[in-house]
Parts: C-alpha cells; sequence; structure tokens
C-alpha cells in the first residue's frame, strides 16, 4: 500500500504548486468579503465616489485572480492524477502480464479486469478530488481557528474541545467503510463473471431457453450489489449529520462561555457574533474534510485491491545455472557427447522423470520422460484429461515441475531468461483466442513481421485460400472472438501465427481438430517440407495427424504407456492398436481405404 | 488496431436522443418512486427549516446576553441555547433521515437500470454479441450506470434544495432593494451562458470519456483472455504497449472532459463574486443617494450570498450531470438496441414435434452481399440422422445459426414438420433442439447444476446415469466434492474434451425432439468416443440429428450425407453411394489416411 507515494513522488512539486494555487484561491475569496466590509466601514463615509469605485475594482480584480488561479489548480490537478492514473495502470497491467499462470488462477479474470478498470477509476477520482477540494477545507478551518484565536482564545478552545469528537467520527466512519467498499467490489466482481458468461454462452441459453433462470442468476448478483452499495452509503452517510451536529452544539456552548465571558466584562458581544460567522466557515472547512475522508475510503479500498496484485511475489523466477546441478553431470555429459557422436547432437527438448499436479493432491503428470533432438518431431495421443496440455504448459514454463527436471538445448528450463526461452516456441493453444484486429494483425500478433513473412506463413497454415477470398484480404476483419470464422479457419490463422517466425520448437495441441481431413493433410505435408529444422511437437485425436512423427507418447491418467514410433507402437501398445483400429474403420471399407493407405506410403 | 474504427463507428453514428428525452427517461427511472420523492422533499425541508432556526434562535440568545458586563439574563440565555440544542439534534436527524433515504432511491434506481440493461441484453440478438466486445458491454453495466446513479439521485435533491433557497432569497432581496436585484438580471444570464458553454463543451468529451473507458475494457478483457498466448510468444511487451495507447487514450479523455467539467464551479464562483463587487459599488451609491440604508446593504449582501450559493452548488453539479448524461446515453443505447425481430403477430407454440425440417431455397450472408448460402435445400425427415460435411468454411455452422434462429434468412424458407418456422415462437422453436457446440459452455457453478442446466426437477440418479453414459462419471468421482465441485476458473483444471463430455452429458438430460451436434466431439479422443458412441446412439435414436463432424467416422451411419462447399450442396447421399461416386466426399474420406509425402 505505501507503494502508492512512488506514483505520488514524481508528481510532488507539480502538486505543491496545486496546492499553492488552491491556497492563493482560497485566500482570494476569504479577502473579498472583507473589501465589502472595507468600503461600506471607511469608504462609504468619506462620500468618495472614486473611491468607492476604485474598491470595486479590486473586488473585481480578485474575483478575476480567485478564478484563474482556482481553474488552473484545477487543470493541474486532473492532469497529475491523470499522470498518476496512467503509471498505476501501466504498472499493474504489467504486472498482471507477468503473473505465473497459478496466480492468475488464484484472482480470477474478471476480478483483474475489474481492478485494472473500475478500481483504478476510483483511485483516479480520489487523487483529483483529494487535490481539488483537499486544500481549501484546511485553509479555511486553520484560517478559521487562527483568526477566533486572536480574538478570544477561551471561547476557541470551547469550539477546538469538538475536534476530538469529529476526528472519532471521521475515523469511525473510514474504518468501518473501507471493507465495505472492499466487499463491493468483490461482488462486482461476481457480476463481472455473470455478465463474461451471459455473453459467451449465449447461443447455448438461448437454445436451451434459459434466459430467465439467467435472469434470476443475474438478479441475485444485481440485488446483492445494490444492498452491499447501499450498506456502504449508510455507513458514510452519518458522517455529514453527525459532524454538523458536534460543531452546532460547539457553537451553543460558545453562546454560554460567552454569556458568562461578557457578565465579567471579558468580552463583547460582537466577539461572539464575528465568532458565529467564522463558525460557518469552519463547518463548512469541516464538512469538506471528511467528505474527502468518505471519498478515499472508496478510493483506498480500491488500492487496496490494486496493490494486492502489485505486491504479489514474483513466482518462479529464472535462477542462475549452478554449474552442480543444473549442468549435464560429467558422466552424463560423456554420454552425452558419445551419443552425440553416434547421433550428431544434444537432445533439444528433454524430459527428465517428470511429475506434475496442478493442485498437489493428484499427480497430472508421473514420471515422464522424452528427449527429442532438433528437427524431430513428437507425437502425443491419449484419452480425454490423461495431462497433454499439461506437457504443453510445462515445456512452456506455466508452471515448475514437481519433481525431475525438463532440459532445452542442454539447459534446466529454470535458469532460461523468459522471453529466451518463449522465442524458440511457436504454439497454437487448445483454447487458444484471436483479437478484434485485422487477419495480418492476427498472424503478426504484435512482432512486426514482414508481409512476406506473413503471408508465407499464412500459406503453410493453408490459410491463404480464404483469406485471399475474404474482401480485403490480410486485412479483413476477425471479429471478437473470431465469431465469423469457422472453427477450422480460427485455427489455421493460430497455425499461421505460430508458423510465422519460424521457430526452432513448435508446439500443436490439438491445433488442427477442426479442419478436414484434407486440409489436415497438406498442412503436415507443408510443415514437412518447409519446417524440416523446426522441432515439433502435435497432440492429436487423429492418429494420421500424428503417425509420422519420429516419436509417438501415448498417455493414459498422466502415464506413459507407450513411447516409440508408429509402427513400434503397433506392436507394442495395446491402447495405441485399439485407437488406430477404431479410427481407420471397422467396416466393409477399411480393407481396400488400408490398401490405398499402404500404396500411399509406397509413393 | 486500425480496422476497429470501422464497425464500432457505426453504431456510435445512430442518432443521438436529445438531452430533453434523456432527462425525460431518467426522470421516469426516478419517478417510479415518487412516494419516496415526496417523503424526500419533505424531510429536506423539515431539516433546512430546522437548521435556519439555529441563527435566529443565536440571534436572541445573544440579544439576552446584552451588551453590558454582569447584565446578562441567564434564564433567557440558557432558554434559548437549549432550543438551539433541540433544533440542531432534530435537524441533524433529518438530514440522516435524508440521506438514508437518498441512499435507498438511488440503490433502487441503479438495481432498476443494470436490471432494465440485463433484460433488453437476454433479448438481443445472437448477432448483436458476435459484433460487441464483452468488456464494453461490461463497461456500461458497470462503470456507466455507476456513473448516472452518483449524481442523480442526490442531485436531483441537491437541485429542489437550491430551488426553494434561491426562491426564499429572491423575495427577500426584492423586499429590501428592488432596484440591486437588477445586478443579477445580468449576472445571472452571464452565469447561464458560461455554464452553457460550459456544459456543451464538456458533453462530448465525457461522451468520449465514457467510450474510451469501454473500450479500454474490452481491450484488458480480450487481452487477459489471451495471456497464456501472450506469454508463450513472449510478446508481453507489446502488449502493454498496446495498453499503454489505450490507456493514454482513456486517461487523456478523461483528463479533458474534467478539465471543462470542473471549470463550471470556479466560473459560477467568479460571476458570484462580480455580482458581490456589483452589489457594493452599487449599494453604495444609493445609499449616499439615500435610496437605502447601510443595513439593508449588509442583509443584501448576506441574501445574495443564499442566493447564489445554491446557483455555484448546481452549476457544479450541472458539470457532474454532464459525465451522467455522456453514461445515460451510453446506457439507454444498450437498452435500445433493437431486440430480435418480435415472433409474428400469429406465432404458435410448438405442440408436438415430430422432427421434418426442410431448408428450400434459403439465402443468406453475415454481411449484406457476401451470401454464404446461396439457395440451400435440405430435408431431413423425422428422426434421420443428417450430416453435414465439407471444407472448413464453406457455411455449415451457418446452416446450425439458421436453424436456430440465431441469425434471420434473407430468402428462401424453413419448415418444421410443414410450418414455416417463422410462424413459430422462436422460443419455442429452439425449446425443441439440444445442442452441442465445439466451444464447450460451462458456467461458474457446481458440476451438478452445469449438468442439469436446462432442466428442473431432475433426479440424482438420471445425473449420474447421464455422467456415466457420456464417460465423465469416473472423472467427476475422483473430485473432492464430487458432483457439487464448483467450476470455477481456478482450482479445477479440466481440459476441453472433457468439457465436451460434461456438454454431452447435459444434452443427454435434456428431451427435446431435435438435436444438434456442431463438432460436438471435437476435442474427445477416439477411444473415448468410442465408448460414448453407445450412449450417443441412444441419444439420436428417434430424434431428427444434425451432425457437422470430421472425423468422417462418426458419421458415417448417417441417413443422409450433405457434402457442402461455398454455400452450396455439392453432394449428397448416403456414405456408400457418395465413396462410389468418388468425388468430393471421396476425396476427403481418403485424405485421413494419407501420409506426409515421403521425403
Amino acid at each position: 500500500m505505501k507503494g502508492i507515494f512512488k506514483y505520488i513522488k514524481p508528481y510532488g512539486p507539480f502538486m505543491l504548486l496545486t496546492l499553492l494555487l488552491k491556497f492563493v484561491a482560497a485566500m482570494m475569496d476569504l479577502l473579498i468579503p472583507s473589501l465589502l466590509a472595507k468600503i461600506i466601514d471607511d469608504i462609504v463615509p468619506t462620500r468618495e465616489v472614486r473611491l468607492i469605485f476604485l474598491w470595486g475594482g479590486v473586488m473585481l480584480i480578485c474575483a478575476v485572480f480567485s478564478v484563474t488561479t482556482n481553474v488552473t489548480a484545477n487543470r493541474m490537478a486532473e492532469v497529475s492524477a491523470g499522470g498518476m492514473t496512467r503509471q498505476l495502470r501501466h504498472d499493474l497491467f504489467s504486472r498482471v502480464t507477468y503473473l505465473s499462470a497459478g496466480q492468475m488462477d488464484d484472482f480470477t479474470v474478471s476480478s483483474v479486469v475489474s481492478r485494472l478498470t473500475s478500481d483504478t477509476y476510483n483511485v483516479n477520482r480520489m487523487l483529483a478530488r483529494m487535490q481539488r477540494l483537499g486544500v481549501r477545507g484546511p485553509i479555511l478551518l486553520i484560517g478559521g481557528i487562527l483568526i477566533t484565536m486572536t480574538m478570544e482564545p477561551r471561547l476557541t478552545l470551547v469550539l477546538a474541545a469538538a475536534l476530538p469528537f469529529i476526528i472519532l467520527i471521521v475515523w469511525a466512519v473510514t474504518t468501518k467503510s473501507i471493507p465495505v467498499y472492499s466487499g463491493q467490489q468483490k461482488v462486482l466482481d461476481k457480476m463481472v463473471r455473470v455478465l463474461q458468461e451471459n455473453i459467451t454462452g449465449v447461443r447455448v441459453i438461448r437454445a436451451l431457453s434459459r434466459t430467465d433462470y439467467e435472469k434470476e442468476r443475474y438478479d441475485k448478483v444485481n440485488e446483492e450489489l445494490a444492498e452491499i452499495e447501499q450498506k456502504a452509503g449508510r455507513i458514510s452517510s452519518a458522517s455529514s449529520p453527525l459532524t454538523t451536529l458536534v460543531l452546532n452544539l460547539g457553537l451553543t456552548a460558545v453562546i454560554l462561555t460567552g454569556a458568562y465571558l461578557v457578565q465579567r466584562g471579558e468580552a463583547g458581544p460582537g466577539v461572539i457574533i464575528a465568532f458565529l460567522s467564522y463558525f460557518t466557515i469552519i463547518l463548512n472547512a469541516m464538512l469538506g474534510i471528511t467528505n474527502i475522508f468518505v471519498m478515499c475510503s472508496k478510493g483506498l479500498a480500491s488500492m487496496r485491491r490494486i496493490f494486492e496484485i502489485m505486491e504479489a511475489p514474483e513466482e518462479m523466477p529464472v535462477r542462475m545455472p549452478d554449474p552442480e546441478n543444473d549442468l549435464p553431470a560429467e558422466e552424463a555429459g560423456k554420454e552425452a557427447e558419445k551419443e552425440a557422436g553416434r547421433e550428431g547432437e544434444a537432445p533439444l527438448v528433454e524430459f527428465k522423470d517428470v511429475t506434475f499436479s496442478y493442485n498437489k493432491k493428484g499427480n497430472h503428470l508421473s514420471h515422464i520422460s522424452f528427449a527429442l533432438k532438433k528437427g524431430e518431431s513428437l507425437g502425443i495421443i491419449g484419452a480425454t484429461g490423461s495431462g497433454k496440455s499439461t506437457i504443453v504448459n510445462l515445456l512452456l514454463r506455466f508452471y515448475d515441475a514437481d519433481q525431475g527436471s525438463i532440459w532445452i538445448d542442454g539447459r534446466k528450463i529454470d535458469t532460461i531468461p523468459y522471453p529466451e526461452l518463449r522465442e524458440m516456441f511457436g504454439v497454437v493453444f487448445q483454447n487458444d483466442y484471436l483479437m478484434a484486429a485485422s487477419m495480418e494483425e492476427n498472424i503478426d500478433f504484435f512482432r512486426g513481421l514482414t508481409r512476406e513473412q506473413i503471408d508465407e506463413a499464412a500459406e503453410h497454415a493453408q490459410a491463404k485460400g480464404f483469406i485471399t477470398e475474404k474482401e480485403g484480404r490480410m486485412d479483413a476483419r476477425v471479429a471478437v472472438r473470431g465469431n465469423n470464422l469457422s472453427g477450422g479457419q480460427k485455427q489455421r490463422i493460430m497455425i499461421a501465427r505460430a508458423l510465422a517466425a519460424k521457430p526452432r520448437i513448435l508446439i500443436l495441441d490439438d491445433a488442427s481438430s477442426a479442419l478436414d481431413y484434407k486440409t489436415d493433410a497438406g498442412l503436415r505435408r507443408e510443415l514437412h517440407t518447409h519446417f524440416g529444422e523446426t522441432t515439433a511437437i502435435t497432440i492429436a485425436q487423429r492418429i494420421s495427424s500424428i503417425r509420422g512423427a519420429d516419436h509417438i507418447l501415448v498417455l493414459e491418467d498422466g502415464r506413459c504407456i507407450g513411447y516409440g514410433t508408429h509402427e513400434e507402437l503397433l506392436k507394442s501398445c495395446r491402447e495405441y492398436q485399439l485407437i488406430y483400429e477404431l479410427q481407420m474403420g471397422m467396416d466393409d471399407e477399411r480393407e481396400d481405404l488400408g490398401k490405398e493407405a499402404q500404396e500411399n506410403e509406397g509413393e | 488496431m486500425k480496422g476497429n474504427d470501422k464497425e464500432e463507428r457505426n453504431p456510435e453514428e445512430k442518432k443521438r436522443p436529445a438531452r430533453k428525452y434523456l432527462l425525460v427517461r431518467l426522470w421516469r427511472y426516478l419517478s417510479r418512486y415518487y412516494l419516496l420523492l415526496t417523503a424526500g422533499f419533505f424531510l429536506m425541508l423539515f431539516s433546512n427549516i430546522l437548521a435556519l432556526f439555529g441563527p435566529k434562535l443565536s440571534g436572541k440568545a445573544i440579544d439576552a446576553i446584552g451588551i453590558r458586563a454582569g447584565g446578562v439574563d441567564f434564564e433567557r440565555v440558557l432558554y434559548y441555547a437549549g432550543w438551539m440544542a433541540v433544533f440542531y439534534v432534530l435537524s441533524a436527524f433529518f438530514s440522516y433521515l435524508l440521506s438514508l433515504l437518498t441512499i435507498h432511491l438511488t440503490r433502487k434506481v441503479i438495481y432498476q437500470m443494470r436490471r432494465d440493461v440485463f433484460e433488453n441484453l437476454a433479448r438481443l440478438p445472437v448477432s448483436f454479441f458476435d459484433r460487441y466486445q464483452t468488456g464494453d458491454i461490461i463497461s456500461i453495466i458497470t462503470y456507466d450506470i455507476d456513473t448516472v446513479n452518483q449524481s442523480l439521485s442526490g442531485d436531483f435533491l441537491q437541485i429542489m434544495q437550491s430551488v426553494i433557497t434561491v426562491l426564499f432569497s429572491l423575495v427577500m432581496m426584492l423586499s429590501i432593494a428592488p432596484a440591486m436585484v437588477l445586478i443579477f438580471v445580468v449576472t445571472i444570464p452571464l452565469s447561464a451562458l458560461l455554464t452553457r458553454f460550459i456544459t456543451s463543451r464538456s458533453r462530448p468529451l465525457y461522451r468520449v470519456r465514457s467510450k474510451k473507458l469501454g473500450e479500454l475494457n474490452g481491450f484488458v478483457e480480450e487481452m487477459l483472455g489471451g495471456q497464456k498466448t501472450t506469454r508463450a510468444y513472449g510478446r508481453e511487451e507489446q502488449v502493454i504497449e498496446a495498453f499503454d495507447r489505450k490507456n493514454g487514450e482513456a486517461v487523456e479523455a478523461n483528463t479533458k472532459a474534467e478539465y471543462y467539467g470542473t471549470l463550471a464551479g470556479p466560473s459560477v464562483n467568479f460571476m458570484n463574486n462580480t455580482s458581490l463587487a456589483l452589489i457594493s459599488v452599487f449599494g453604495s451609491l444609493l445609499y449616499l443617494r439615500g435610496g437605502i440604508g447601510i443595513g439593508d446593504i449588509s442583509s443584501f449582501v448576506q441574501y445574495s450570498r443564499k442566493f447564489s450559493g445554491p446557483i455555484n452548488e448546481t452549476a457544479n453539479i450541472l458539470g457532474e450531470l454532464q459525465s451522467a448524461f455522456a453514461a445515460a446515453e451510453r446506457v439507454f443505447r444498450l437498452m435500445d438496441e433493437l431486440p430480435e425481430k418480435p415472433d409474428e403477430e400469429r406465432a404458435e407454440l410448438l405442440k408436438e414435434v415430430y422432427g421434418d425440417v426442410v431448408l428450400k431455397d434459403v439465402s443468406f450472408g453475415y454481411q449484406p452481399g457476401q451470401e454464404i448460402l446461396k439457395e440451400f435445400n435440405l430435408h431431413a425427415k423425422a428422426g434421420e440422422q443428417i450430416a453435414i460435411v465439407g471444407p472448413t468454411g464453406a457455411g455449415k455452422t451457418t446452416v446450425i445459426n439458421l436453424l436456430m434462429r440465431f441469425y434471420d434468412i434473407e430468402k428462401g424458407c424453413i419448415l418444421l414438420d410443414g410450418q414455416d418456422t417463422y410462424q413459430i415462437k422462436r422460443d419455442s422453436l429452439r425449446g425443441a433442439y439440444t445442442m452441442v457446440l465445439q466451444d464447450a459452455w460451462l458456467f461458474h457453478g457446481t458440476i451438478y447444476e452445469n449438468l442439469t442446466y436446462g432442466r428442473d426437477n431432475i433426479s440424482m440418479e438420471e445425473v449420474e446415469r447421464a455422467a456415466k453414459a457420456a464417460m465423465i462419471y469416473s472423472y467427476i468421482q475422483k473430485l473432492p466434492e464430487g458432483f457439487q465441485t464448483m467450476l470455477s476458473d481456478n482450482g479445477v483444471h479440466i481440459s476441453k474434451g472433457q468439457r465436451q463430455l460434461l456438454t454431452i452429458a447435459r444434452a443427454m438430460l435434456s428431451d427435446a425432439h431435435m438435436l444438434i451436434l456442431d463438432e460436438a466431439t471435437s476435442n474427445v479422443d477416439t477411444r473415448t468416443e468410442m465408448q460414448i458412441q453407445e450412449a450417443m446412439r441412444s441419444l439420436m435414436a428417434g430424434k431428427t440429428c444434425f451432425v457437422i463432424a470430421h472425423r468422417l467416422s462418426t458419421i458415417r451411419n448417417a441417413d443422409l450425407i450433405l457434402v457442402v462447399k461455398d454455400g452450396r450442396i455439392a453432394e449428397q447421399g448416403k456414405h456408400r453411394e457418395l465413396l462410389e461416386k468418388r468425388g468430393l466426399y471421396y476425396e476427403m474420406y481418403h485424405a485421413q489416411f494419407e501420409e506426409p509425402v515421403a521425403s
């Protein structure tokens, strides 16, 4: 939370100037009534019309001075608040971008979205208002108290006795309302989630005619939100009447005390009258200050939520390589060399006995090992939920393995800086996404690739055909969530994205499931001819998508139940055989088609 | 993202509602609670009048103190001081009641508004959601509605309060020196003009602010959804850069709008100070000519302060109202988005569904001039299984969109049991289908809730049976809380294939007569798919089914296979017939077994 000062600091002098201008404006506003008093008390009796106009002119000048300083100060307050908010949002977004996958799971996307928008907005309002209104109050308060002090300190003390009560009220209201405001933002998160679900699931909801049910679900959150908003409002609304009351009662006490002073001949009634008018100023100042505190509670609650993310510990840091453990051991090194001598090179990607669990309860992967050399390919196949995508998550280091180690290019994965690590990959995830932007921007994905690279990638990914048919071609718009593209078209854009930078390692996680077989075959042919140097890891349901791979890993419940080439697995792995038989079909056509397939292989 | 503008500008350019219209509409929200409003009005009156008694009483108390030392009438001083205390306590009490009431009112209005927006969202055509960014819609329901309400209820009472004070002060000033009131004839119109100028400047800026905030929200939402991709490609810096642009725009729009917004307060304050200067000068002149007494000037000044105070306040509020108006515009625009075309007058509820579906010469495109389907014909007899295959992008999913009436056809007609589907109530038509889509949609709730979604009163037994048939039972059993496990975005890691199995189980619990399977098992592995074949068969039994699948093995037994290409049916027939034809289908089927060209 203290982190906020980091944002205020660069604007320190600027804000000081703002406050100074605010101070001048307030002083001008205080000066104008006293000028009026001067005209009436001193000038009018002299009957000098010229002087009346002169002092009237001075009043006007003060008014102009007040308005210019005020407007400038307000503007400056907005500028500095805007600047601080911009920086705060930037830092928050950056921090969010680098959150580990596990942390993101914990915060939840909908909550992060509302922290980035609604909470930063609350903080912005707080920062601006505090500067705009925060100075006038204290100045008038202090000024009022000082002036009354010079007039009659004893009466001022009576008034000042009310201050502790007011401080108590403000304190109580603030401490009580901050948690409520935090709660309010949390309920807002919930509402955002319900809205998200309703928008993304609109087809299913309509198809099942569950609109009424969804309305109820939304209504519940809506009501909950209204409820907690009211609760927060109730608490803060108590502050203003209470403050006024305490001060008014203090005033009554001033009159009573004043009566005694007058009785003893120590003060005149004029002092009491003056007290009453200054008292109004002090009261208004106090009210302004309490209002600011109320506003701050909301801003502070939001700030707490923002800093909760900002101060989240950095997970999974990159370690310095340690020669003892992180480089292949001496013997292993020799072995690797030997192997290298025989085979050509050391493995580019290697899993050594890797075990992992998301929730640290049941294992999602157990004792997985494989090694791929440059240009080799790996196919992963297995039942739904058997841990295929988990391997991808570990390979990109979204999570760290619980046991065992992952090596890339002879280095332990946690010693490779993230940019370097991720530079090596081109990935299509199972639940990947497209942006509402042009085709080109989606393939480029902020990398600043050339048009040639993009065109080439689109061609390799079999996407060229349908892109050419679109109006505007590469500039054609992809709608929100890719809604104007068919499933297969989306996948081809994503594949083009993965291929465009010629990655060293290509990962396709169920990336061709929506492609028809013909297109899929075409894609594989392209990959084979143009990406021979690339180490490819393909996760698929179809054997046809992976049968040509150098290694195939068969997974079941997170365990490896088969590893080898297509032919080897057909002999050794029962599960693989079953899948193969199922996919190749068991009816009459199987044989002649099988034959044709074999003929093709022979070609 | 540069191409963005074209699509998003269109809705913006829709005719902007006039300000008066906005006011009327906002007033409608408030006036629903006229009892509360009236009560609020009286509370405000009481608390103000009680507070106004304070100075009067204090004056009397001071009179009682007198000016001579030793001559204080303590009895009377105490008497008046006592009454002061009573009045202040009462006033504070009423004003507290008033704020409670205001908050209550705000709550009702904001609740109602959020509700109304959502009600309309539920009526909007699916195409709306295909066009708009989720984050932008969310921004309207959260931020914009909040902005409207922050000023609406509170400011409304505030303005009423101002009106009373202004009227009262005006009467008093007229009674003192009608001539000097002339000063206000100059300054008040000036203030009004100034305010008008400021608001006319600030309103479009507030509009931009709301829009930019919505865009920022949309961007954040989109990018966080693809965070994994961003990280995998190491594009964090670039995404942050793009964010910075949106952020910068939003902050700048905010600063600009607030600049004009905050201009109102000081400007009107300036006009007041000017009036004060004028009053001093002309008052003094009048006094010199013997028109008024010196005490009159003093009272006049005091009342003019009282008079201008609320005007000042109102000017401030007007600034705030500008941002509320801009936000209200966005809220109302969303409320006014055209809902799905209402059902025809004579539209009927489906009574019994046999499931005979005909598409006759149907043409359709998402954008005018770009036809996706061209004179498309199809006849699915009751209980038949129709497979739709074809290259990606051929228009297969479009057929589903039209069958479900997510989009309306342009030409031709769709018949269900011989009845034009546009003569059937939409809900009733949709209810006749069960749909399993490739993008398995699950919501934040327990697995049980997700499975029974779509039907009430389903026994646990039935749910378990469906889960078993869909081969997802053992997975659910392994979860710590079984069917009561919450599916949230954290904790439970569930693969896409498992999500699909859950939605298949959900479909099994539905009792519709027609079934749509759009790549329903694309992420389910073949063995599991094989294992759920039996269940799928019983799911499909007796129902008219439309199946889209790339795995041709899954549709081999279809009664009719349609091969769609470029929006037309290229071939149709049964599996065997099509293979014998050696056409497109043969080619596609063949490609399943193709090997990469040997190097």
